[in-house]
């Protein structure tokens, strides 16, 4: 009869004890996979924004390059402000532009999305944007995928009906709001509160869920967006770069808070785009023509002092080792601690039961036991609790993970299978001569060495105890 | 088979002195021999056999059996001795509660070098009557049952020497002769030399030796010409 199958016996007898240690520790390993996974979900969700199809963002050049990545990438945070037209229209190819020249940044670059932002609609962020975003751009160039509509279609740059006031709205958006195709909405000015712009747009699209900071925003027609009142940049205001969004229309009728309306407040068809010297954007979405020209070019439009140009990717990289990895790690230190909590449980119920089975350890001593075999069916026995606690929280975590990944999947755009293992990380690396050596692995995969560890850990002094054990007395001693 | 010689035992009391328990100048079993040690209560007859079979070691003294010195080896040369040699009947069974009739026998052999024989298990079982008790834990069975089945356990190892202490002082009077011929019975036809502790003279009356504790322990004799001393076991 091997060891394993005595201390096997052994937990049998004390079951309930047994049992509840076992759950306890299910309950930290649980927790450890649990948050495994999501740090998983949130990396890869990081790694979806930041795999963003474009890898320069250019703003106004006051203000931080974090805010200006936060509020372009995430629609977080205030806009820092705003860069004239003619930013824009540097980007931008001879048969887009009035004079019939290519702009300066043109040869570097294979787009630029223009991006106008200051309103929202019921607290989601309103982008102004143009067609092209939906239309051409691949937001996940490595798989490339593009924005998908479940409903309706992308907006014109001039609908023959609604003019250039058609908006488009993410997934998450039309959970929360249950808009639906047609509603007409007029979105709020400045701030989720602010006064409720008088011209309202008409819901043409619904996005699929994309698990980007899309889902969570309302985009409308850049056209009408500027058209609003209150975004048009004075004629009178000094032509520099960086204004502040200006109010220059006061509404004429009181604000609607942001609820659909339905009827015509304007007749929109006929408005006219706004004129270039009134229009400015919040940022523009840069996808330069190859890596190599890219550093080159955001030396070149800092140099300009007209705007900023920054990588996205350095920012949301930073801010993710800044702030997200410690709430990780801290996260994984407090379930950790959990499952030496548990693993004390496991040191605490084996100990307690000491005086118990002093007189079984005596007995199989009596049979021919040695000291190292009784004190190794102990740590056996702390070893089964341990691993087997563990791997009941291991498929408990994957469980109630697998369970609410529909949810995740919804808000993330991230897939989790049941049994689908945490992202790998470098466990070592060794710079050779011959190259680098480096291993990676699943947390997870560790876990089973780390509880075997653990065990033995908190089962050694009741097995030292075992080890101690007086066989004379304790066989005197009525079982 | 067995030979004790100039064996001495005490015990450290509380205060610090030292209470003797045995002073044993020759004792001897020759093999496959059955004999019986009778002697009153804490006349050290349990001390003894911890002696014999390794389980403690003697202050000064000899034990040999076939042919070995056990107090020569070290601890874990002992134990694994007892698990090759030695079969041991306990007056209180001492079966584990949480494993089956028939792994509290496979537990005999568990602890010795070649592997876990499980016909042989088995076998024992059936001789001493449980073959249809093999996967019932002790708490389900009779005392009468239960003794029978220590009994299987101690032979599990195919011992050179049985010790039995008190083997029949826990079962009741309708069982206790079937377990003395089973013990007997099967120590004649495995050849095993069998020394049998007890107070009951209806179990030494069936032995052709028995030898009295008080005959060869002189601390049991020195006690009886001088003051009276505490109990031992």
């Amino acid at each position: 009869m091997s060891l394993w199958k005595i201390a096997w016996r052994s937990i049998q007898r004390r079951w309930v004890a047994s049992l509840l240690t076992a759950i306890s520790m299910a309950l930290g390993v649980g927790l450890v996979v649990a948050v495994l996974l999501i740090v998983g979900i949130v990396q890869e969700s990081f790694r979806n924004n930041t795999s963003l199809g474009y890898n320069l963002i250019v703003g106004a050049p006051t203000g931080g390059r974090l805010q200006l990545v936060l509020n372009t990438v995430y629609y977080l945070s205030q806009p820092i402000g705003n860069v004239n037209y003619n930013v824009y229209q540097n980007f931008l190819g001879a048969a887009e532009r009035t004079d019939g020249r290519d702009g300066i940044y043109r040869p570097y670059v294979d787009f630029a999305i223009p991006v106008c932002l200051g309103d929202y609609y019921q607290g989601f962020r309103v982008v102004g944007t143009t067609a092209q975003l939906f239309d051409e751009f691949q937001f996940d160039p490595e798989r490339q995928r593009k924005f998908e509509f479940t409903h309706g279609r992308n907006f014109r740059f001039r609908d023959a009906e609604h003019g250039f006031f058609e908006a488009v709205l993410g997934a998450a958006v039309v959970r929360e709001t249950k808009l639906k195709l047609g509603d007409k909405i007029s979105v709020a000015h400045g701030e989720p509160s602010g006064r409720t712009h008088e011209s309202g747009f008409t819901i043409v699209g619904i996005l699929k869920s994309s698990g980007t900071p899309v889902d969570r925003a309302v985009f409308v027609n850049m056209e009408g967006f500027l058209l609003l009142d209150g975004h048009a940049k004075p004629v009178a205001a000094d032509d520099t770069a960086g204004d502040q969004v200006e109010h220059a229309v006061e509404p004429t009728e009181p604000p609607t808070n942001g609820t659909p309306t339905h009827g015509t407040i304007h007749d929109l068809a006929a408005m006219e785009p706004l004129p270039i010297e009134q229009r400015q954007v919040t940022s523009l979405l840069v996808k330069t023509s190859s890596l190599l020209v890219t550093e080159q070019l955001r030396r070149k439009i800092n140099d300009s002092q007209e705007a900023q140009a920054v990588l996205p990717v350095r920012e949301i990289y930073g801010l993710f080792d800044a702030i997200i990895r410690p709430i990780q790690q801290l996260l994984l230190v407090i379930t950790a601690l959990i499952c030496v909590v548990s693993g004390i449980g496991i040191l605490v119920s084996i100990y307690n039961s000491m005086s118990d089975r002093q007189h079984e350890i005596a007995v199989m001593r009596a049979l021919g036991a040695g000291r190292s075999t009784v004190m190794w069916v102990v740590l056996f026995e702390s070893i089964l609790l341990s691993v087997g606690g563990g791997l009941l929280g291991w498929i408990g975590g994957h469980a109630i993970v697998a369970a609410v990944s529909p949810q995740i999947e919804a808000r993330t755009g991230v897939q989790v299978g049941l049994f689908q293992l945490a992202p790998r990380e470098r466990l070592w690396e060794l710079s050779t001569a011959a190259g680098t050596l480096k291993m990676d692995v699943s947390p997870e995969v560790l876990l089973v060495p780390c509880l075997i560890v653990l065990a033995i850990l908190v089962g050694l002094l009741p097995a030292l105890a075992a080890y101690r054990t007086d066989v004379s007395r304790a066989l005197s001693a009525s079982p | 088979m067995l030979d004790v010689a100039d064996l001495k035992k005490a015990f450290v009391e509380p205060g610090g002195g030292h209470l003797p328990v045995l002073d044993i100048p020759r004792f001897q079993l020759a093999a496959a021999e059955q004999m019986v040690l009778m002697g009153s209560s804490g006349g050290g007859k349990t001390t003894l056999l911890h002696v014999i079979s390794g389980i403690s070691r003697p202050d000064s003294g000899r034990v040999t059996i076939d042919g070995l010195e056990i107090g020569r080896l070290s601890e874990s040369g002992r134990d694994q001795f007892r698990a090759e040699k030695i079969g041991y009947v306990f007056q209180t069974f001492n079966l584990l509660p949480g494993f089956t009739a028939l792994e509290n026998v496979l537990l005999g052999m568990t602890f010795r070098r070649e592997k876990v024989d499980r016909t042989w298990a088995k076998e024992l079982l059936r001789r001493v009557g449980l073959e249809h008790r093999l996967q019932h834990r002790p708490p389900a069975m009779s005392v009468g049952e239960q003794q029978r089945v220590a009994v299987a356990r101690a032979l599990a190892n195919r011992p050179r020497l049985l010790l039995a202490d008190e083997p029949t002082a826990n079962v009741d009077p309708a069982n206790q002769q079937h377990v003395v011929d089973l013990i007997r019975n099967t120590c004649r036809d495995e050849q095993i030399a069998l020394l049998v502790v007890t107070h009951a003279p209806e179990v030494a009356c069936q032995f052709e030796r028995v030898d009295r504790l008080e005959d060869i322990n002189l601390v049991v004799q020195n006690r009886r010409k001088g003051p009276a001393s505490g109990g031992l076991r």
